[in-house]
């Protein structure tokens, strides 16, 4: 199993919030091809039924196991960020490391034979596209602490209104 | 070319062929997309005369320009063949992921000719077509369907149009849907089962080139952000279901199959209510940021997990039409139509039919034996239980649902033949097709609007009850403005329909949905996609040919001017509650509002089309067979 800190950011996608409208595929396409195309994209909608909806892409696990799958040593994970690095002269397309990832979130490209895995949009002055683009705002650059932090947060606000009746006002006298 | 691939293609179902048409950029200039292409491609391939369900009816599938890019809402597609309801165009709208899969494999349209003798699944694959052995998806709902082509192929990026179980059984009203949206009303899914035609799958792989990316997605990220503010704000966060407790306000609200404008069981089947204890989750068509799909659940009782998007338009005709006020009952009505892959719109109102002939004597218990009640049962308004029993029977053919699955039409004129009685007074239908949910008799713009619809009246073709509800005009009367009304109406809803977009972005591109705020976005958009150089004044006469290409059909088929009418109902017996009371379009009123609508078109006293008009508009082949 990968296993995830809190070092490194990756792009999260709140199922509640996403409606699988694939703006984000084709932003992604676009940015990283110069033409729209969702089979190009590297982050992905899935939908499993009418309303199980949510996008994924690279999730930036520490100890990737798309890097140690990977027979030709052709994928490197940034120290710093956690960014997958793909060596395109070592990449023979053999796609073992799109067997090792758990999200489906690597894909080979059939016209240049190399695989393709979401870069948080290094290059773009203003981060990932599909962040930008998000109508829903389901997208956001984040990391496991942040998530946890927003889960307990929303624990505790679904029982707010139960438990605020419950707590005895205190009498002020001023 | 951008935005297109210049390729058409034909499939022929009997020969079991393929061949690839390539037109002119003239023609795609003229044509754009959606309905207006398909309308356009049906005009071109059908036998004149001949019967919906013969081999001679093309099936025409036709992209639009915006489809596989960023551009809001353009993720849509116009279907057309000639209608087994009403004999004349049948054109509808769907949208999300199948028309952009197409687009995607290389197609701007398909024309799918002849019928199979067995039941068939096509399957494109970009540019290789295979004819699939259909019979195991056979019984299997529009979304099991898709589902199932998906596991086969083991890809889920397949995309499918599909009929369901209705569809197969040839229920004349029947649909055909992609990821569960529905190109409704005019009895697709019926014109697909005469050819033995289950689904049509594709997986493109291609991308999309558009002269001006970097425009393009400028202009569309701005209006994906307009789309969050309050314009769409009555879609994103109730639908239209909304329409509900507004429409019951104004009397407008079709209520026991027309007899009433107001129901006063409406707080329990409105969208609020809905909202508050049946939704589960908003969901969007693709290249969609609105989303305004409310799926909904019934979550108790014995429909318990039935589950649907709910639109206002299904809601009323099954709820305050029927004189249903239990909103698990309308949910579950609503799924019963949408999983078999039929109109919940005629199912509603065929159903309401039915119930008021039983409500006057004509129809008995007997009349309604079937399976589940062996000695029949009594289909009363109000009656649930029964109501729900009546769809699956009209859905399997089974007993009375085999003449029900006809409409509302064809039902009520065997009944008059056979037991001599008069039912058509309360068939509610006009062309064969059963209306939209706003009670026009109430709305005389609309009443117009409506009578003289190519498909029928309608609600997605024609908005003119916005001048009526909005004030700009007093709705209870008549008056010389209406016909120009009518035509600006659907001449606006027809550029949409062409391009296509949605019709719920139209206040996004500038806060104000009138022609001066729509079109200057609309001709950059096309601009900015194909690298033409259109112009403000090009926009209005792609709606104005989209239009008259489908009259032009109509007439052809044998329309006259008596076509454009209204139900009997209508035009006959006033509202006696509410707001709108004592209000109905006189045949004297409907016949000098058409006197002025023809005018408004630049057509004939009789409705036809003169061939200065059609030469004019850029169809010169369709003025030496229709013009006059």
């Amino acid at each position: 199993m990968p296993s995830s800190t809190s070092k490194y950011q990756y792009i999260d996608c709140d199922p509640d919030l996403c409606i699988g409208c694939q703006i984000c595929e084709y932003v992604c396409s676009y940015t990283k091809t110069g033409e729209y195309n969702t089979y190009r994209s590297r982050i992905r909608t899935v939908r499993v039924d009418e309303v199980l909806i949510t996008a994924l892409a690279c999730r930036t696990c520490e100890n990737a196991p798309c890097v140690l799958a990977c027979p030709q040593d052709a994928l490197d994970q940034d120290p710093d960020t956690g960014i997958i690095v793909i060596n395109a002269q070592k990449c023979d397309a053999c796609a073992w490391c799109v067997e090792a990832c758990d999200f489906g979130a690597i894909s080979v490209n059939p016209l240049t034979k190399l695989v393709e895995i979401c870069d948080q949009c290094e290059d773009q002055e203003d981060g990932p596209q599909c962040v930008k683009w998000c109508p829903k705002e389901a997208l956001k650059l984040t990391t496991p602490e942040k998530q946890a932090q927003k889960a307990r947060r929303d624990a505790l606000k679904s029982i707010k209104d139960e438990i605020l009746p419950k707590i005895p006002l205190k009498e002020t006298t001023c | 070319m951008f935005g297109y691939s210049g390729k058409i293609l034909h499939i022929d179902l009997t020969e079991r062929k393929t061949w690839v048409e390539n037109k002119p950029e003239e023609w795609y200039k003229l044509w754009i997309g959606g309905v207006s292409m398909a309308s356009r491609l049906c005009w071109e391939n059908i036998k004149p005369g001949c019967d919906p369900y013969s081999p001679d009816n093309p099936v025409c599938i036709a992209n639009g320009i915006f489809a596989g890019t960023p551009v809001p809402v353009g993720g849509k597609y116009g279907l057309a063949s000639k209608s087994p309801m009403t004999g004349f165009i049948g054109d509808s709208l769907s949208g999300s992921w199948f028309t952009i899969a197409l687009k995607r494999a290389g197609w701007d349209a398909v024309v799918i000719h002849g019928a199979s003798e067995s039941w068939v699944d096509i399957f494109i694959d970009d540019d290789r077509i295979e004819f699939r052995d259909a019979t195991k998806l056979l019984g299997l709902g529009t979304f099991e369907t898709e589902e199932a082509i998906r596991e086969a192929l083991n890809d889920d990026q397949v995309r499918s149009a599909t009929i369901g179980p209705s569809g197969e059984n040839m229920v004349r009203f029947a649909n055909v849907t992609n990821d569960g949206r529905q190109a409704g009303r005019t009895g697709h899914g019926a014109v697909w089962g005469s050819k033995k035609l289950k689904a049509v799958s594709v997986r493109g792989t291609h991308g999309i080139k558009v002269a001006d990316p970097k425009a393009l997605n400028e202009l569309s990220i701005h209006i994906v952000k307009e789309a969050q503010g309050p314009h769409t704000s009555k879609y994103r966060i109730l639908g239209t279901s909304t329409n509900m407790l507004n429409m019951n306000k104004l009397g407008l609200l079709p209520t026991r199959n027309y007899s009433e404008g107001v129901f006063e069981g409406v707080e329990t089947i409105s969208g609020e209510y809905l909202h508050e204890h049946n939704k589960v989750k908003t969901i969007a068509c693709a290249q969609c940021p609105i989303a305004c799909e409310q799926m909904s659940m019934v979550k108790t009782g014995p429909w318990a997990g039935a589950m649907t998007g709910i639109e206002y338009e299904c809601l009323f005709a099954n709820g305050s039409n029927l004189g249903v006020d239990d909103i698990n009952t309308v949910i579950k009505l609503i799924s019963v139509a949408d999983s078999s892959g039929m109109d919940a719109i005629s199912m509603g109102i065929t159903i309401s039919w039915a119930m008021e002939t039983f409500e006057k004597g004509i129809f008995t218990k007997e009349d309604f034996k079937c399976e589940k009640y062996p000695e029949g049962f009594e289909l009363r308004f109000g009656d649930g239980e029964a109501a729900v029993t009546t769809a699956e029977m009209i859905r399997d053919k089974e007993g009375i649902g085999k003449l029900l699955s006809d409409g509302t039409r064809i039902a009520s004129s065997t009944i008059d033949a056979e037991r001599g009685t008069e039912t058509y007074k309360w068939a509610m239908h006009s062309k064969g097709l059963e209306p939209a949910g706003y009670e026009a008799r109430g709305l005389k713009t609309f009443s117009l609007g409506s009578a003289v619809g190519t498909r029928g009246p309608c609600h997605n073709r024609t908005a003119a009850y916005d001048p009526d509800i909005q004030g700009q005009v007093d709705r209870f009367s008549v008056d010389e403005t209406r016909g120009e009304l009518a035509k600006d109406s659907e001449e606006y809803a027809a550029v949409y329909d062409t391009l296509p977009l949605c019709k719920f972005i139209r206040r996004c591109f500038t806060g104000k949905a009138d022609r001066a705020g729509a079109w200057p976005t609309i001709v950059n958009l096309i601009n900015a996609t194909t690298g033409w150089d259109l112009q403000y004044e090009d926009i209005d006469p792609i709606g104005e040919r989209a239009h008259t290409i489908k009259k032009a059909f109509n007439i052809r088929e044998g329309w006259k001017r008596s076509d454009d009418t209204l139900p009997y109902r209508w035009m006959n017996e006033p509202m006696t509650k509410g707001p709108s009371a004592g209000h109905f379009t006189s045949n004297e009123e409907l016949e000098y509002m058409k006197d002025c609508y023809y005018e408004a078109k630049g057509w004939t006293k009789e409705g036809m089309i003169p061939k200065s008009k059609l030469i004019e508009l850029g169809m010169p082949d369709v003025a030496e067979e229709i013009g006059v």
